[in-house]
């Protein structure tokens, strides 16, 4: 496994996907039977499915976001934003840590990346399907091609 | 760029592609239903596909395999669910065992299809995706992984950045 500084926070280290095909591969293995439950499956888009806490997750990668911090941060009240912050919990999205008298949320790289990575995956096969179908398109069809040069 | 758009929606599991084809409706149907056709778009260049079962009709049933460069053959198949002659097709599509019998542990995926021709003469095609779980997205994707991998962090920094003026 290769291991890279996060661009908002150098000190972070996050898995590098650009390591071999076999590291990924072996990567790619353990994600899905992380997230192979189905329940927990519903929760992560779930999760994802709501603008404010897909804001949360980007505001706490850092990690040093307390509820209260990221209350102020939205014109909702503080119960509404500990709320989302406990669907992201129960979601894998973020995990929250006492520090003192506060509660610090940060944001688990790895999931966000999982979910939103598959879509990606998903619609690249489609890119190039597509890519594909259009070149066979713009070929003659075998046996015709003598046909379709006749007037 | 055939592609015109692809809206993906984590929530609801769908994902919905469009393209434009400078050809007519039929000339695009014939990409579904000729199966030397469409064997040379289904599966990635270096997986490229072979149906060696094809039946394009409701309730037909259609096999393939892809030959991998180590000469891997991963197998699958498509249960024909709906058809109207050239404008859709509706089918579920899954993984299969090495004798080519669908496994039903692995997880299926149903497509929608949809042509329209335009009256200038390009067709239109919606590809409706619909994945009944997480399980079934990562089953996909994980048979493109070889062609389409693109940055991870890059996923997270589009996703992330896509809501940041929200905030």
């Amino acid at each position: 496994m290769t291991w890279v500084p996060l661009a908002s926070d150098p000190d972070e280290l996050v898995p590098c996907p650009l390591a071999t095909g076999r590291e990924l591969e072996l990567m790619y293995n353990h994600m899905v039977v992380d997230l192979l439950d189905e329940r927990r499956t519903d929760e992560l888009f779930h999760a994802l499915a709501d603008a404010t806490r897909r804001d949360i997750l980007k505001r706490a990668i850092d990690g040093d976001h307390s509820v209260s911090a990221l209350a102020n941060a939205y014109p909702m009240s503080f119960a509404a934003v500990q709320k989302h912050v406990a669907v992201l919990e129960r979601a894998g999205l973020v995990t929250k840590r006492r520090s003192g008298r506060r509660q610090l949320v940060k944001t688990d790289i790895e999931t966000v990346r999982t979910a939103s990575g598959l879509l990606d995956e998903i619609e690249e096969i489609w890119r190039q399907r597509i890519d594909q179908l259009d070149e066979t398109l713009a070929e003659p069809v075998e046996g015709e091609s003598d046909a379709r040069q006749e007037h | 760029m055939p592609v015109k758009s692809i809206d993906k929606d984590p929530a609801n599991l769908t994902m919905v592609v469009t393209a434009e084809f400078d050809a007519p409706v039929e000339s695009v149907w014939q990409m579904w239903e000729n199966p030397r056709q469409l064997e040379r778009w289904w599966g990635p260049p270096t997986y490229p596909a072979t149906f060696v079962e094809h039946d394009l009709s409701p309730g037909g049933h259609m096999s393939y395999y892809m030959t991998g460069p180590d000469g891997d053959r991963p197998r699958g198949w498509w249960r024909v669910i709906e058809v109207d002659a050239p404008k859709l097709l509706v089918f579920d599509d899954g993984f299969a065992d090495e004798d080519g019998t669908p496994n039903p542990e692995m997880p299926t995926t149903t497509t929608r299809v949809t042509l329209h021709e335009r009256e200038t003469g390009q067709t239109v095609m919606k590809i409706e995706t619909t994945f009944p779980s997480l399980e079934a997205m990562e089953e996909m994707a994980a048979m493109g992984m070889e062609e389409g991998l693109r940055s991870a962090v890059d996923q997270i920094d589009n996703l992330l950045s896509g809501v940041r003026s929200s905030g």
